[in-house]
């Protein structure tokens, strides 16, 4: 009887189950879409912060950036004395590297690294120093005696040979041309490769890094920074003054996307060069078991005052790009969109749930005069009200399905960039304050060809540099989402037979015998 | 069957009382067929209430039996109902998408009856009622007198001891009223049920062994 009922009243009643039922599927559908999106995001999110930080990284340790304390903290400054320099037919071509850790980037003792991997529950951890490689390279025209510079035009004389010098300004400063050129190097233990940056790539050419190359002057290129700089496995790299031999190119396991730096080089070599003795810029950490993160977390940040200490999910926040928005956009739009179209649904159901029990108010009151009990009626109302909830459900999964497959095949592609914390904080020092005391020592009188350059924003470019990604976004729809859809709808079906029971209880057995309208 | 001492009703309707039954005392025999007459708004469906344990009296006792209506709790009464009573209704009161068949078997559901037992005993108080061809038919597709028809053997399925109608014939042409109340009067000889009537009609109310008639809430005997 009672499925009988049931049935009858849905299919007699066909308006008011396709108007709650249909509410329902909209809401449950939405609810599937957007958590599989969210689903997607979190995936893609995932991805990029692979191929910056490497598989299976729980945890990153850097140290919190401090303001600089001296004068020149904040710049880099090149210097290049009067002798400096290959000087041909009047003009004087230089060129220096240097390595350093830049602008921002604050590190700490690699100590830390033992307390680190001393912590409870730590499986992993290696130490990496990050750094940025700056060649400054340029031509300065030479000038002549200043004796003989009397002109008020005070132009460069060209040279008797006929080649055309730089033209230039009267104090000589200027008809010079400069050029910077940076890169990112990453210093890491070539010992471990189970975590860190190089997890997280394939090689594409030559060898990785290994235990033997500890000391030695040999350097890895990502795949991408080498076919841009027209650099080959076998060629060599100048970092930091000293001439590197490229033995391997490496690319990024995410397909478009660089990997975490320029080149690598063993974490000795690049502590020696940059004068960064001893120091490191980020410990990465792999946790025992996920469960363990937070405590790892909280342990570490315990053991190693100062640092900053960040989860996966904290790293989750550093990913920019249209990732980004889309996370956000997920993560607010969406959630509140859920849950207002799912209060919606919510509430139709149940104000027609409510008019529906009023209208058959003498139905249920004869139902109770011939001797169905309260709890019989209610649970026919109930009963209906849930399988409305159910159709709405199987509706709502199936749109959400087909939304989600639809989102599948257009494939929306995100794109996400990471910037390495030890590059984020990007101040740039003081403009150039110009010359730096160059005196002549030679008989021939070159006055100001000493010249300074300080630079500025490298942080900004570093940041610039830092890893792009671009994901597919690929929406999965999981059993647990499905599940959860269709607790849901049940849930608004009780709902809505909640209150339409509690309304069909309080019929009185008496309205069977009110004079029909 | 029936002892009622006492027995007042109010209704608080806002800032106005309305008393529906004041102070009365009535009994009723056993097989007896009783109709109640008397003015609108006179009290009839609230004395019909009261026999039915369909509602509480404000003051006073029903006694069904031995059973005091106007003490037991609901879930007791609905369990009388569904046992000793049975009702029709002037709008015939069928569920408008059950069919006549089904209908009828609502009757037998609280009594815990199931399936093929059920099903037979719904089929047999059809044809009793002269609708043997008409199970699979909606309330909707049948005319007043069906319908009303079907509502009786929904009330007479559960072979009770009483019978009681409020304005049976209300709806019902003068034809189909004759056969109505042939059809419950034969019910009442036949299987010698209780039926108290209510009704506006003489004519009906004359064929009544005992007539009672009721006026600002006050039972006479006629
Ligand atoms: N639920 C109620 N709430 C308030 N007043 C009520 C209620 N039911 C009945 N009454 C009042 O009680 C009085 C008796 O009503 P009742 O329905 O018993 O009259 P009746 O004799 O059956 O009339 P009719 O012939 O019109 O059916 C009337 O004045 C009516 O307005
Ligand atoms: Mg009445």
């Amino acid at each position: 009887m009672f499925f009988t009922y049931l049935r009858r009243e849905l299919a007699g009643r066909r308006r008011q189950t396709a108007i709650i039922a249909t509410g329902m599927a909209l809401a449950i559908a939405l609810v599937i879409i957007v958590t599989s999106i969210s689903a997607g995001v979190k995936n893609a999110q995932a991805k990029v912060l692979e191929s910056v930080y490497g598989v299976g990284t729980d945890i990153t340790v850097t140290q919190t950036p401090t303001a600089p304390t001296t004068a020149n903290g904040g710049r880099q400054q090149f210097q290049f004395g009067s002798g400096e320099g290959q000087t041909t037919d009047g003009t004087t071509t230089v060129s220096r590297s240097r390595l350093t850790s830049g602008p921002g980037t604050a590190t700490f003792d690699a100590t830390e690294l033992a307390t680190v991997s001393g912590v409870k529950n730590v499986s992993a951890a290696a130490a990496t120093l990050s750094l940025r490689n700056v060649t400054f390279s340029g031509q300065l025209p030479q000038r002549r005696q200043s004796g003989t510079d009397t002109g008020a035009t005070g132009g460069q004389t060209a040279p008797t040979d006929g080649t055309q010098a730089p033209q230039g300004g009267p104090d000589g400063a200027g008809g010079s041309a400069f050029d910077v050129n940076s890169f990112t190097v990453l210093g890491l233990d070539p010992a471990a490769d189970a975590i860190g940056p190089l997890s997280a790539v394939t090689l594409a050419d030559g060898r990785s890094l290994a235990k033997s190359d500890d000391g030695k002057a040999v350097a890895v290129l990502d795949a991408d920074y080498a076919t841009s700089a027209s650099l080959a496995v076998g060629g060599t790299i100048d970092i930091g003054g000293t001439t590197f031999t490229i033995v391997g190119t490496v690319a990024s396991n995410t397909a478009d996307s660089a990997s975490a730096s320029n080149v690598y080089i063993p974490l000795d070599m690049a502590q020696s060069l940059s004068g960064e003795t001893g120091k490191v810029s980020t410990v990465y950490v792999k946790a025992a078991s996920s469960t363990d993160i937070d405590q790892v977390q909280a342990d570490i940040q315990k053991a190693v005052p100062n640092s900053t200490v960040s989860t996966q999910a904290d790293l989750a926040s550093s990913v920019s790009g249209s990732l980004a928005t889309a996370s956000s956009l997920v993560a607010g739009l969406g959630l509140w969109l859920s849950i207002a179209v799912l209060a919606a649904a919510f509430l139709i159901a149940i104000l027609f749930t409510i008019s529906g029990v009023t209208r058959r108010t003498r139905e249920f009151g004869t139902l109770k005069a011939i001797g169905w009990s309260n709890r019989r009626v209610v649970g026919q109302v109930a009963g209906e009200s849930v399988v409305q909830g159910l159709i709405g459900g199987v509706l709502g999964i199936v749109i959400g399905i087909v939304g989600v497959v639809i989102i599948n095949v257009i494939q929306p592609t995100l794109t996400g960039g990471a910037s390495q914390s030890s590059f984020a904080g990007g101040r740039g020092g003081a403009g150039g304050t110009g010359a730096a005391a160059g005196t002549g020592s030679t008989g021939e009188s070159t006055r100001g060809t000493g010249g300074g350059f300080s630079g500025r924003g490298f942080g900004e470019a570093a940041r610039a540099a830092a890893a792009t990604t671009n994901v597919v976004l690929n929406a999965p729809v999981t059993l647990s989402i499905l599940v959860i859809a269709v607790a849901l709808a049940v849930l608004g079906g009780l709902l809505a037979g909640a209150f339409g029971g509690w309304r069909a209880a309080r019929l009185r057995p008496a309205e069977a015998l009110r004079s029909v309208a | 069957m029936y002892t009622l001492s006492n027995v007042s009703k109010t209704y608080k309707q806002s800032s106005r009382t309305v008393h529906a039954l004041t102070d009365v005392n009535l009994s009723i025999g056993d097989g007896q067929h009783v109709a109640i007459q008397g003015p609108t708004g006179g009290g009839k469906s609230t004395l019909l209430q009261m026999l039915g344990g369909l509602d509480r009296p404000s003051s006073g006792t029903v006694m069904l039996g031995d059973a005091e209506l106007s003490r037991l709790p609901d879930r007791r009464l609905a369990g009388i109902r569904a046992k000793e009573i049975g009702f029709v209704f002037q709008g015939f009161n069928l569920i408008p998408t059950l069919t006549a068949q089904q209908n009828v078997e609502t009757a037998l559901e609280p009594l815990g009856i199931s399936g093929e037992q059920r099903s037979k005993r719904a089929a047999d108080a059809l044809a009793s009622v002269g609708l043997a061809d008409r199970g699979s038919h909606l309330p909707s597709e049948l005319s007043g007198g069906q319908q009303q028809r079907v509502a009786i053997a929904r009330a007479l399925v559960k072979e009770p001891d009483v019978l009681l109608a409020d304005e049976p014939t209300g709806n019902l042409d003068e034809e189909t009223r004759d056969e109505i109340m042939e059809l419950l009067e034969g019910m009442h000889r036949d299987r010698g049920l209780t039926l108290v009537v209510v009704t506006h009609d003489s004519s009906i109310a004359r064929r009544a062994e005992r007539r009672l008639v009721i006026k600002h809430g006050a039972v006479k005997e006629v």
